[in-house]
C-alpha cells in the first residue's frame, strides 16, 4: 500500500479497502483502496478491464462486493443497492444517460423524492423546482416536457444535475464528459469546481488525460483489478500516468507516415442522399485508403456510413462498386458485396450480449454463409482464437458472455466479427468511443496494418488527434452536408476545425 | 397545456364522443340517462380489472390471471355464503386478501425468480380458474339479503337512468387508479419501470416492492371485479369471464397506453371501456347484428389504436433526430 500523503490531515469521506469481486473464470477486482477525501476530484484512472467500473458498482450497490470494507464519513457502510447508497449520499452518473425516456425532465430529476402533498406528488412544485435546479446549470428548459425532446447533452447535464441533488457526499461521474462538447465540459467542470467548495468528494472517471490533470487532484490508477499507484496530480505528469496505466511506456501514440501509395479505386460513391439524414454526398474510395469522416456530433457521420452500408436506404445518387453501379438496399446485400461496418453503439447496435464471446465473434460469417452451412467447430474455434490473439482480446474463457467483457474488449471482439467475413471495405462509426488510452492505440495500430493490407477503409469520428493519425483523406461534415475534403499535407487537426468553424460562419 | 405525450389519450377520447356521436345520430335514445346508466353498470367488473391492467401494462407486463380470478371470486363467495353463516362484507374482505395476495405472489414470482410475467400470470390463470371448479363446478346462486340490499342501492337520474352501485365503484376505482397512477411515488416507480427497469433500478427505483405491488393492485382489482360481477349476475360460476383479461388489455390498449410499458394513462383505460361499451349497445340498439361484430370492431379498432401508437413512435423520433441535428452548439 501507498503511504499516506502528507497533504491532507482531515481523514478520508469514503475509505474502500481491501475491496475484491470474482466473476466466474475471473477476478475483477483484488483487494482495491480508494480513499476519497471532502473537497477533492479523485480520477480513478485504468484500461479497459482494469476494474474502474466494477469498482465502481461496488462502491454504489449495484454489484455485491465478495470482500472488504467501505467506512463513509468513519462509519462502516453496506450499500446493498444503488437506491441504498444513494441515501447514503453516493450518488452516480454513468457513463450511458440513465435516465428515463418516457418521462418528463422534473420527474426524471425528481424520481424517488418527489415533493408531496397530502401524500400525492405536487407536480406544480416539482416543476418549478426543477426549473430552478436547471437554471442553476445554465439550462432554461421546459421541465415539463418529456425528457427526450431535448439533446442527449442537455440529458446528460440532467443526468448530473440529479445525482448532485441526491448525493450530499460523494458524487461518482462516470464518463459524463464522453457525449459533452468543449463548452459544456467547461459548464460541467465550472459545477464540479463549486461542488469541491462544498466539500463533497468527487471520483472522476474518464479516458481524457487533458481532463483529468484540468479538473482531478488525486489519481488512483488500477491494472487488471489492482490498485497501482495513489499520486498527487500536482506531482506527477501524464508520461508518468500513462506509463502506470499501461505498465509499460506508451508506444509513440501516431505513426507519422502513411506509407505506400493507394491501391485500385474501388467505390465510387455519387450524390448519395436520403432527405432528412444526409445531403448529397460523394466519395472516391480506393483500396489501401483510410478516409476519415469528421464532424461535431450530429454532422451526419453515422448517418452517412449507415447509408452506404444499406442500413439506411438512400433516395437518390448511385453507387459504384469497381465501377459497376450497385444498388444496395439493406445490410445483407452489403455484407455479401464484403462490407463490413462496425457501429457506434456496440451495446444497442452491436454486440449479443448473452451469447459467448465465440459466437459473436462468428456472427457475421456465418450470416453471409447463410444458416443453411455451418461452420464446422473446429473452424470457428480457430477463427475466434485467431483474431482473440490478433487483437489481444482480454478475456477468461471464449464461453464467457461477451457482455462480461470490458468495453474496449467489446469493441475488439466486434472488430473481430468483421475482420473474419475478410471485408473489402470496412467502416468504423467511432471506434474508440469510450475506451482506455493503451486499446485506443492498438485499434489505431489495427487500422494502419488492415490499410497496408489493402483494405479500403473508413472511419467516422470525433476525436482530431486520431483521424489525423491514420487517414489518408478526410471528409469534413456539417450540418448532414460534405463540406471539405482535406489530403496529404492538408490533413491536421487545425485545418479539419477550421473547415467546421468556416462553414459555420458561413451559415451564421 | 396539451402536450405531445397527451395526444393518444386525445385521440382515444375523440374516438368516443364521435362514435357517441354517430350513435346518437342514428338512434337519438342512445342519448338518454338509461343508456348511460347502464353503460357503466354493465362493463363495471370489466372497468375495475382493467384499471389494475393498466398499471400492469405501464409497467411493461402483462396480467393473463385476472379473468379466472374473478371466476374465482365469484364462486368462493357464492359458496361460502350457501354454506357458512359469515356475513357478506366479510366475505369480500377475505377474498380481497386472497386475490391480493394471490397478485403479490405472482409479482413476487416474476421479480425474484426474473421469470416473464406471460408465463407467471398464464400459470395463475390455470391456478385461479381450477381453484374455481374445485370450489364447484356448477353455477351457484346467492340469495343473501344483504345481496339485495347492495343490488337495490341506485340513484334514479332524470329521464329514468338508474345509476347502480357498482358503476359509481367503477368510477371511484377509476379516480383512485388515476391518482395513484399520476400523483404517488408508486405510481411514478410504475412508469419508471416501463420506461425502463435497469435504468429504474439505477435511479433507486425500488423493483421488487413496486412489481409487487403492481400485480397485488391487479389481483386485488380482479378480487374487487369479482364481488361487483356477483353482485351484477348474484351468482358465481367457475365457466365465467373466460378471456376476461383479453378484453381488459384491448381496453387499455384502446385507451392509447402503450404495450411495451411506460406510456400511458388511466383516464385513457375509462374511454377504451366506454368505446367497447358503446359498441355493444350499438348492436343491441340495431338487434339485427350479430354481437359477434363486437369482436369484429374491437379487433378493428385495436389494429388501428396500434398502428396510431406505432406512427405516434416513429413521428416523435424523427422529429427528435431532426431537433437535435439541427441544434448544434456554435
Amino acid at each position: 500500500m501507498k503511504s499516506r500523503r502528507p497533504m491532507t490531515d482531515q481523514p478520508p469521506l469514503l475509505h474502500a479497502s481491501g475491496i475484491s469481486k470474482f466473476f466466474p473464470g475471473a477476478v475483477a477486482l483484488d483487494e482495491v483502496e480508494l480513499k476519497l477525501y471532502p473537497g477533492e476530484v479523485h480520477a480513478l484512472l485504468g484500461e479497459n478491464g482494469a476494474g474502474k467500473s466494477t469498482l465502481i458498482k461496488c462502491l454504489t450497490g449495484a454489484y455485491r462486493r465478495d470482500g472488504g470494507v467501505i467506512r463513509l464519513a468513519g462509519a462502516e457502510v453496506d450499500p446493498k443497492s444503488t437506491a441504498d447508497a444513494q441515501d447514503l449520499g453516493i450518488g452516480t452518473v454513468y457513463q450511458e444517460v440513465n435516465l428515463l425516456p418516457n418521462l418528463t425532465v422534473a420527474e426524471n430529476l425528481f424520481m424517488g423524492r418527489q415533493p408531496t402533498r397530502f401524500g400525492l406528488v405536487n407536480r406544480r412544485a416539482m416543476n418549478r423546482a426543477a426549473a430552478e435546479v436547471l437554471e442553476g446549470y445554465g439550462l432554461q428548459i421546459d421541465p415539463g416536457e418529456p425528457l427526450t425532446r431535448y439533446s442527449v447533452a442537455v440529458q446528460q447535464v440532467i443526468a448530473i444535475a440529479r445525482a448532485v441533488a441526491m448525493s450530499g457526499k460523494v458524487l461518482i461521474l462516470d464518463e459524463p464528459t464522453a457525449s459533452l462538447d468543449r463548452d459544456e465540459v467547461e459548464l460541467l467542470f465550472g459545477v464540479i469546481r463549486q461542488l469541491k467548495e462544498r466539500g463533497l468528494a468527487i471520483v472522476f472517471i474518464t479516458h481524457f488525460l487533458d481532463q483529468v490533470f484540468e479538473i482531478s487532484d488525486r489519481a488512483t490508477v488500477l491494472r487488471n483489478g489492482r490498485v497501482v499507484g495513489e499520486r498527487l496530480l500536482a506531482e506527477v505528469s501524464q508520461h508518468d500516468i500513462i506509463t502506470l496505466m499501461l505498465g509499460r511506456q506508451l508506444e509513440a501514440r501516431v505513426s507519422e507516415k502513411k506509407g505506400g501509395t493507394p491501391g485500385e479505386l474501388l467505390l465510387q460513391v455519387n450524390d448519395l442522399a436520403k432527405r432528412g439524414m444526409i445531403e448529397p454526398f460523394s466519395l472516391d474510395l480506393h483500396r489501401g485508403e483510410v478516409v476519415g469522416l469528421a464532424g461535431l456530433l450530429g454532422s451526419g457521420r453515422t448517418e452517412s456510413a449507415s447509408l452506404l452500408f444499406g442500413a439506411v436506404q438512400a433516395d437518390q445518387g448511385k453507387l459504384l462498386l469497381e465501377g459497376r453501379e450497385t444498388r444496395i438496399t439493406n445490410p445483407r446485400e452489403a455484407i455479401a458485396h464484403r462490407f463490413a461496418l462496425c457501429p457506434e453503439d456496440r451495446k444497442t447496435d452491436g454486440i449479443v450480449g448473452d451469447l459467448s464471446v465465440r459466437d459473436n465473434i462468428i456472427l457475421a460469417l456465418q450470416a453471409r454463409q447463410g444458416w443453411m452451412r455451418p461452420i464446422p467447430r473446429a473452424k470457428v474455434n480457430e477463427i475466434a482464437e485467431h483474431y482473440v490473439k490478433a487483437l489481444d482480446i482480454r478475456l477468461a474463457s471464449l464461453d464467457m458472455p461477451i457482455r462480461l467483457l470490458s468495453g474496449g474488449n467489446q469493441q475488439k471482439a466486434l472488430l473481430a466479427r468483421w475482420l473474419a467475413t475478410e471485408p473489402e471495405f470496412l467502416i468504423l462509426d467511432e471506434p474508440t468511443r469510450g475506451i482506455d488510452v493503451g486499446a485506443h492505440a492498438e485499434i489505431i495500430a489495427l487500422i494502419e496494418t488492415l490499410r497496408e493490407n489493402g483494405m479500403a477503409l473508413l472511419v467516422a469520428s470525433s476525436e482530431l488527434e486520431e483521424l489525423v493519425a491514420y487517414s489518408t483523406r478526410v471528409v469534413v461534415l456539417r450540418d448532414r452536408r460534405q463540406v471539405k475534403e482535406l489530403s496529404g499535407d492538408e490533413i491536421t487537426a487545425d485545418n479539419i476545425v477550421a473547415a467546421i468553424a468556416d462553414e459555420e460562419r458561413g451559415a451564421a | 397545456m396539451i402536450r405531445s405525450t397527451h395526444l393518444p389519450l386525445m385521440v382515444t377520447l375523440a374516438t368516443f364522443v364521435l362514435a357517441y356521436a354517430l350513435c346518437a345520430a342514428q338512434y337519438p335514445a342512445m342519448l338518454s340517462t338509461r343508456v348511460v346508466a347502464n353503460l357503466l353498470t354493465d362493463n363495471a367488473f370489466l372497468g375495475i380489472v382493467a384499471v389494475g391492467m393498466t398499471f400492469v401494462i405501464l409497467s411493461g407486463g402483462i396480467d393473463l390471471s385476472v379473468g379466472s380470478v374473478i371466476a374465482f371470486t365469484g364462486v368462493f363467495l357464492a359458496v361460502v355464503l350457501r354454506d357458512t353463516s359469515m356475513h357478506p362484507l366479510t366475505a369480500f374482505a377475505l377474498v380481497l386478501a386472497i386475490t391480493t395476495g394471490f397478485g403479490a405472489a405472482m409479482g413476487a414470482t416474476i421479480h425474484y425468480l426474473e421469470m416473464p410475467p406471460f408465463i407467471v400470470t398464464l400459470a395463475g390463470m390455470f391456478l385461479a380458474r381450477g381453484a374455481a371448479y374445485v370450489l364447484s363446478t356448477d353455477s351457484v346462486p346467492i340469495t343473501h339479503e344483504f345481496y339485495d340490499t347492495l343490488q337495490d342501492i341506485y340513484w334514479k337520474a332524470p329521464g329514468g337512468g338508474r345509476f347502480r352501485l357498482i358503476g359509481g365503484l367503477m368510477i371511484l376505482t377509476f379516480i383512485a387508479g388515476a391518482l395513484i397512477a399520476h400523483r404517488t411515488r408508486f405510481g411514478q416507480n410504475v412508469y419508471g419501470l416501463g420506461g425502463g427497469a435497469q435504468t429504474a433500478r439505477l435511479m433507486g427505483v425500488p423493483l421488487a416492492s413496486t412489481t409487487v405491488g403492481i400485480y397485488a393492485i391487479s389481483g386485488g382489482l380482479a378480487g374487487l371485479s369479482g364481488i361487483v360481477f356477483s353482485l351484477y349476475t348474484s351468482a358465481g360460476y367457475s365457466l365465467a369471464t373466460v378471456g376476461v383479461e383479453l378484453d381488459a388489455i384491448a381496453a387499455v390498449v384502446i385507451g392509447g397506453t402503450l404495450l411495451s410499458g411506460g406510456y400511458g394513462f388511466v383516464a385513457g383505460t375509462f374511454f377504451g371501456i366506454l368505446i367497447m361499451g358503446l359498441i355493444q349497445t350499438y348492436i343491441v340498439f340495431d338487434g339485427t347484428l350479430s354481437s359477434w361484430w363486437t369482436k369484429i370492431v374491437i379487433g378493428a379498432l385495436l389494429f388501428a389504436f396500434i398502428l396510431l401508437q406505432k406512427g405516434l413512435t416513429w413521428a416523435t423520433t424523427t422529429r427528435r433526430k431532426r431537433a437535435t441535428g439541427s441544434a448544434q452548439p456554435s
